[in-house]
This record gives structure tokens, sequence and C-alpha cells, in this order.
């Protein structure tokens, strides 16, 4: 008699039946976006021989070899070990945490988000929820990685402090600034708090370095993008250290895990108990208690 | 306008393109120009004033002063920067 196949089990590992009978799409572990040339090199290697030849390049920065027999899958998983590449998760967990290239490598960047991601990889992936939960980090508010789109979505962002002495008056930032948070009077930069956003952009574009910036985190909280769609809310002000950072988002998925049903989202668990006692929490932990 | 307190050695006018090839035709222009001369550069209000000063900034050049001619356009004062 055959061998049932457990495709829970299969899917925990990143393998997902395909409509063709015996074959599955093989989701690959990817962090923040990037794989070495090795690791793609034995990817398209494993493509060729156990595959179809192509790769399927998902949207939230994952590769997925589709056309894997089921019966080849160890076998599959032992090859792409050789070459350094892991296999990822579906189902109800922690998945890939999406990263943008960030101040490491884009002028634009105000956080090192790869950095962030492997942190972030290390502390939550593939850890078991009532649902899935996604972490996307972007480096600035250009929001090339779409952070609201994620459970939790961290941006990076600057807070700014003006040095008058400086200053030069030229203008520059006036302008750069897309919140019109800034006006020159009387040769000097005035800084409406209310309306900056923490872009940074005033800092990037100070040909003196008269505005200093302190990176921090922007995080948002619930958004959704498949069935239902909904932006992630900013319920914290800007955080200025990754310890505070990581107590928050312990805060957020604890609340999740504890509080949804199973295969319910984290925006639906925020929408069915509301929305107080979870604020509570994220204050408590943005607060050091 | 305001007194300049520099040379200014040459213009251009970059009102006439559009990103990213304002940039671009500014650059160009700096690149003749020889270490610790001055460029003024003509451009749009909007996403030009927003970017192109930043851009020089990152190319490593001194910009010098931002003049609003207060006919939607904005004049850059740029001092060339040499490797």
């Amino acid at each position: 008699m055959a061998q049932k196949v457990d495709y829970a089990a299969l899917k925990k590992g990143g393998y997902m039946r395909q409509k063709q009978k015996g074959y599955g799409s093989l989701r690959l572990a990817v962090i923040g976006g990037n794989l070495t040339a090795e690791n793609i090199k034995k990817v398209a290697e494993v493509a060729e021989k156990y595959g179809r030849g192509y790769v399927h390049m998902t949207s939230r920065q994952g590769i997925e070899i589709p056309f894997i027999k089921v019966e080849e899958l160890a076998e599959v998983k032992e090859e792409l070990a050789k070459g350094g590449v892991g296999t990822g998760v579906c189902g109800p967990r922690v998945r890939t945490i999406t990263a943008c290239q960030g101040s490491e490598v884009c002028p634009s960047g105000c956080v090192d988000t790869y950095t962030l991601a492997k942190e972030l990889d290390a502390r939550y992936f593939g850890r078991e929820l009532p649902h899935k939960f996604k972490f996307g980090v972007t480096g600035c508010q250009n929001n090339c990685l779409k952070a609201e789109e994620n459970d939790v979505g961290i941006k990076g962002g600057m807070n700014i402090a003006y040095k008058e002495d400086d200053c030069i008056s030229c203008g520059v930032c006036v302008k750069a600034c897309r919140q019109e948070a800034l006006k020159m009077v009387d040769g000097k930069v005035e800084l409406d708090a209310e309306k900056c956003n923490h872009c940074g952009r005033c800092v990037k574009s100070c040909p003196v370095d008269a505005w200093e910036g302190t990176p921090g985190y922007i995080v948002s909280f619930g958004g959704t993008f498949g069935n239902n769609i909904y932006k992630g809310e900013e319920l914290l002000p800007l955080i200025s250290d990754k310890e505070t950072l990581f107590r928050v988002t312990d805060a957020a998925i604890t609340f999740f895990e504890k509080n949804a049903n199973p295969s319910e989202r984290f925006r639906k668990t925020l929408q069915r108990v509301g929305e107080e006692d979870f604020r509570k929490q994220l204050k408590e932990a943005y607060e050091g208690q | 306008m305001a007194e300049l307190d520099f040379e200014v050695t040459d213009e251009v006018d970059i009102t006439d393109k559009v990103c990213p090839l304002t940039f671009v035709k500014a650059k160009v222009a700096i690149e003749e120009l020889e270490d610790g001369e001055v460029l003024a550069v003509r451009m749009n209000d909007g996403e030009p004033v927003q970017n192109v000063p930043r851009s020089m900034k990152e190319e490593g050049h001194k910009v010098l002063k931002l003049t609003d001619n207060e006919d939607g356009t904005y004049t850059m004062y740029v001092r060339k920067v040499e490797e």
C-alpha cells in the first residue's frame, strides 16, 4: 500500500501541493531578499535536475521551485543544503522576513534593514501561531518594502535635531521636506515637530550637516493584504533603540498568540477583542515595563 | 536677489527636463567645471528642487545656496569638489 502523504507536515516545511498529482512547489528560505551567488547556483542546479528548470519568485521575496516530486523532496532538501539553501515555511507560523536593501546600500535608507531582518528571523522565523504572521522591514518613508501590509511592519526613520550654528541658511532642507514642516525665518530654520514624519530628508540633503539624524523605527500593526486588505496602524512614537523595538515586537506576537482564534489574522483578532488592551500592552513594552 | 558671496562660473537651466534627466543635465554641466568653481542651476519647484540638491551632495559637491526666483523656479549654487 502506498504511504499516505502528510501534506500539513510538508507545508510546514515549505512544500505546497500542486494541481498536478504528486508534485509540489518548494518554498526556499530567504531573509531580507538576499541570496548569495552560491545559493542561487545551487537553486538553479536543483530546479534543472528535480524541477522543470525554472523558479517562481513570490510576492514576498521568496523563491519557490515548482514541480518537485513528493518522493524526491528529502533528496532535494539535502541537495539544497549543500549550497547553503534552507527551506521556507507556509501555514500558521511566522513567515519570511522581508526587507529592502536599507542604509547599508541605499542612499535613502535610515536603518540597516538586512541586519534587522536577520535578527527578526533568528528570533521569530517559523514560530507556530494561530495563523500566518508576517514581518516586513523597510529602510525609509519611501516604503519600497510596503511595511503596512505586514502584521508587523517596521520602517526606518530619523529623529532630527537642528544645529543652528552650522546652518548656512541655504534653504535646501526647507524644499527637501515633503511635509512642509520646515520654514526659513530670518536665516534660521524653524521646525514644526507636529508635521515631521521622521523621513530624514533634511538630514540627507543638508550640505553642511546642520541636521543631525538619529535613526529609529516606526512600527505598524495588523496589516493584511490578501482576501481582506487593511493597512497596518502606527500605534507608537518613533522607537530609537533595538531593545525597545524587540520588546514591542515580542508584545505584539505574544498578544496574537494568546488572543487569536485558529485561522484568524492579527487584524481580525484586534477587531474582535478590541484594541484597547493591545495598546496598553504596547505602551508598557515601549516604556520598558 | 540676495548678494552672493561667491563667484558664479557657469549656469545651466534644467527646467526643460524631467527627473532623472534634470540631475543628468546638472551633472554633465558641473563636470565641465574646475575644482572649486561654482555652477548655478535653475530648476523647477517640486521634485527637482526636492532631489537635485541632495543628489549633488551625494556626488560630493558642496551646495552653497538655494534661491527662490519667485516664478516657480529655484536657482541652486553648487561648488564643484573633485574626488
